[in-house]
């Protein structure tokens, strides 16, 4: 044991933190552009520079270099440190991008690959359906071949972002012969082409950022599908894995839980600061407890992969989704409780819009209610409780309806 | 950064996990909870032989010459088993003789309770509190006064380390002053005593009374770990094996869920004791703080684990003859000893400087 990261490391973070000073915030003529040109503009250097997905191979457009989960760490802390976006996409970066790699052609890989790293090309994920949620393979959506040409039909919802991307990478019935897993494949839709229609969804808490996705006829090239016809099941594996590692990331949990400290110590209670008072404390360590737990678990995991060796943290990694949701939702409720008045009153667009910094007494409003999106999104917390229970404990799965049973 | 265990480690630890299953299964610790004292003492004699009594004693004094790491591994095998068997005590006093012992008393003593010739263990409750700060021991002229309670492994130890008034230690050998009467203890695993000293002589011990109390937090969460995942996975494996309308009962949602938030709340946690204790010896400033997040944390996660296990298995769960209760108790002496979680939390805010 050893929690030093070593003069190898201690290098890569200054000239990270350097390169960070450096290039953000814009200057000169980038300053004058939008905040996503910006961001395309950074992240660009970000990867040439060879700090930003830097194991996609070079001829994808990332840095060719060996995995180091260890440098990846340093450099994000820096990133995070210095407000630097380098988090674009993520279902284009941490889910299509893994995805194509592995399963993707060499056209494919050439066409998108690169794009979506800097956020040229930005993804929504077609999944979740009205009647297929936790049992995503009952998805109804389909895509028939006419020609060279996939015409899709049908309708995706919680499709997050889909009002902004520029493509969605989605699951669609091919074969309608084939029941559930075995009949679905996973297609590349550009989100301009006629037929499909995006209705934003309003959320409780009044933001935009998940859709309803309207398909009616609109037709995409035979080519744009990431594997073979009805594997679209089996491509989807890898993209829910990266989903599940990035939501347990425990740095969005250490950034919250210091900004709820900043607020304990800000307002007042009882005519002193809030976090002075022994409730207060009591609240403020039991939480720090879970925060401190996530972190060591993360840093345990790390330890694991870097040494190949996942499996002796099977706990941390099955549990990292459900126990990051939950963490997430104490500190919100706390911060509530320090500004109770705050909770009275509808948060402005501005505090509902989506954006991690900084966090204003609206947005922990907002979050209240946003936070339990992560209970839901990329596995139901209950799903979770099962994946816990059947691949951690052993425990039997359930029982299946017949109908179902014969299906699959 | 590395944070895993070394392969000397691994491999000690899983010699105490070998040793735990072979000399002490589940029927041995009920024997001793029922009240036959006589395994205690032969479970003690064979952990001594594998080194753990001299765990952190140093090679010179004939010792292993460990970390506090170590012996939390250790702790966490013996909570995995309920293991009866003196060791908190002990481990406490010889970290403080190990680190604060002046070279005589080193030599005095360090060698036979390495070897498990003799035995130490601590006395630092007073009627007053946990804490130092309220800690009433008098050491004056060479003789000490006081009324030290739950004290842990008192029964025939040879050496007690002996918290006194702002913090400082006295060590104090076992004599007609130093009256140890037993007290009705709920963990019957780990009997604690009164200790009263009348006089008895003592040395001072250039050692902070900090120094336990941080070590303390770490191997009582260490222990309260290992309890907590055995009696998940105790838990998970009788579900399986009860049926109720045709099928396990592991089978229904609701209790496989239950099972999943206990594991949830503890498996997480083995981290959080692990830096704890690493911090102990190599990150000093922030000792402490680690140790106090580490008990209050680890300890009040593993008692609910262990009410959601009475409860999970049903009318058996809430009967002597069960299991459970052995772990339940174990699992309650680790919460409330050196206090309840809520002193921790606050001690944890308070050097957080909240």
């Amino acid at each position: 044991m050893n929690l030093q990261f070593g003069s190898q490391y201690d290098e890569l973070r200054a000239a990270v933190r350097a390169f960070c000073a450096e290039t953000w915030p814009p200057r000169g003529t980038e300053a004058r552009l939008g905040p996503r040109d910006q961001a395309v503009a950074w992240r660009t250097r970000a990867i040439a520079a060879g700090f930003l997905h830097r194991t996609v191979p070079r001829q994808y457009g990332g840095a060719g270099a060996p995995p180091d989960v260890m440098g990846d760490l340093v450099i994000r802390q820096e990133f995070d440190r210095a407000g630097v976006p380098h988090v674009g996409s993520v279902q284009g970066t941490h889910m299509l991008v893994p995805t194509l790699l592995e399963c993707g052609t060499e056209e494919q890989r050439r066409a998108y690959i690169p794009r979506t790293l800097t956020g040229e090309i930005t993804w929504c994920q077609g999944y979740s359906e009205p009647g297929a949620g936790s049992d995503l393979a009952s998805l109804q959506s389909r895509a028939e071949l006419d020609g060279d040409e996939w015409v899709l039909g049908g309708q995706k919802i919680w499709t997050s972002n889909a009002h902004e991307a520029d493509m969605m990478f989605g699951l669609f019935r091919t074969e309608p012969d084939v029941a559930r897993h075995g009949g679905i494949s996973y297609l590349l839709i550009p989100m301009h082409t006629p037929g499909i229609d995006v209705r934003p969804l309003r959320m409780m808490q009044g933001g935009l950022d998940f859709c309803e996705v309207f398909f009616d006829g609109a037709r995409i090239p035979a080519t744009n599908i990431v594997g073979r016809r009805g594997e679209g099941w089996k491509v989807t594996r890898a993209t829910l894995k990266h989903e599940r590692v990035l939501i347990g990331d425990s740095t969005g949990t250490r950034m919250a839980f210091a900004a709820l400290v900043a607020l304990a110590r800000e307002v007042q209670r009882d005519g002193r600061p809030a976090s002075e008072h022994p409730a207060v404390r009591q609240r403020l360590a039991e939480i720090a407890g879970y925060v401190a737990t996530q972190e060591w678990a993360v840093a345990r995991m790390l330890t694991a992969f870097q040494r190949d060796r996942d499996l002796e943290v099977l706990s941390e990694l099955l549990t990292a989704k459900l126990f990051g949701t939950n963490v997430q939702q104490m500190i919100v409720k706390l911060a509530l409780d320090l500004i109770p008045e705050q909770g009275l009153c509808e948060p402005t667009p501005e505090e509902v819009a989506m954006s991690n910094r900084p966090l204003t007494r609206g947005r922990w409003v907002s979050q209240y209610m946003f936070s339990l999106a992560a209970s839901i999104a990329g596995g139901t917390s209950n799903v979770q409780r099962n994946i816990i229970g059947e691949h951690l404990l052993g425990l039997p799965r359930d029982r299946r309806p017949p109908a179902e049973n014969k299906e699959s | 950064m590395d944070f895993s265990l070394s392969e000397d480690q691994e491999l000690f630890q899983n010699t105490v996990r070998g040793f735990v299953a072979k000399e002490c299964p589940s029927q041995t610790a009920r024997a001793i909870f029922d009240g036959t004292r006589e395994g205690a003492a032969a479970l003690r004699r064979g952990l001594a032989e594998i080194g753990v009594a001299g765990l952190v004693i140093p090679e010179a004094h004939g010792g292993v010459g460990l970390e506090l790491l170590d012996l939390a591994l250790v702790a966490e095998e013996l909570g995995r088993g309920a293991v009866p068997v003196p060791f908190l005590g002990h481990a406490l006093a010889t970290l403080a003789l190990a680190r604060g012992g002046s070279a005589s008393q080193q030599a005095a003593w360090l060698p036979r309770l390495a070897s498990g010739e003799a035995r130490a263990t601590v006395a630092l409750a007073e009627d007053g509190g946990w804490l130092p700060a309220t800690w009433r021991a008098e050491h004056a002229n060479g003789r000490l006064r006081a009324v030290k309670r739950y004290v842990p492994e008192a029964d025939g130890a040879d050496l007690f380390v002996v918290g006194c008034r702002g913090g400082s230690l006295a060590l104090v050998a076992a004599g007609p002053e130093a009256a140890v009467t037993a007290a009705p203890t709920l963990d019957r695993g780990r009997p604690l005593a009164t200790l009263a000293l009348d006089g008895a002589p003592a040395e001072p011990l250039a050692a902070d009374a900090g120094l336990l109390i941080d070590a303390a937090c770490v191997l009582l969460a260490a222990d309260a770990f290992g309890a907590a995942h055995h009696l998940v996975r105790a838990t998970a494996e009788y579900l399986q094996t009860r049926r109720q309308f045709g099928q396990p009962i592991a089978q229904f949602q609701a209790v496989k869920h239950q099972l999943a938030n206990m594991a949830l709340e503890i498996d997480p946690t083995r981290g959080l004791w692990w830096y704890a204790a690493h911090a102990f010896d190599h990150a000093p400033a922030d000792a402490s703080r680690a140790a106090a997040l580490a008990k209050a944390h680890i300890t009040e996660r593993a008692q609910q684990v262990a009410r959601d296990a009475v409860e999970a298995h049903g009318g058996i769960g809430f009967t002597w003859e069960c299991d459970v209760q052995i772990w339940f108790k174990r699992i309650m002496f680790d919460r409330l000893w050196l206090g309840a979680p809520e002193l921790h939390r606050e001690r944890f805010a308070a050097l957080e400087d909240w």
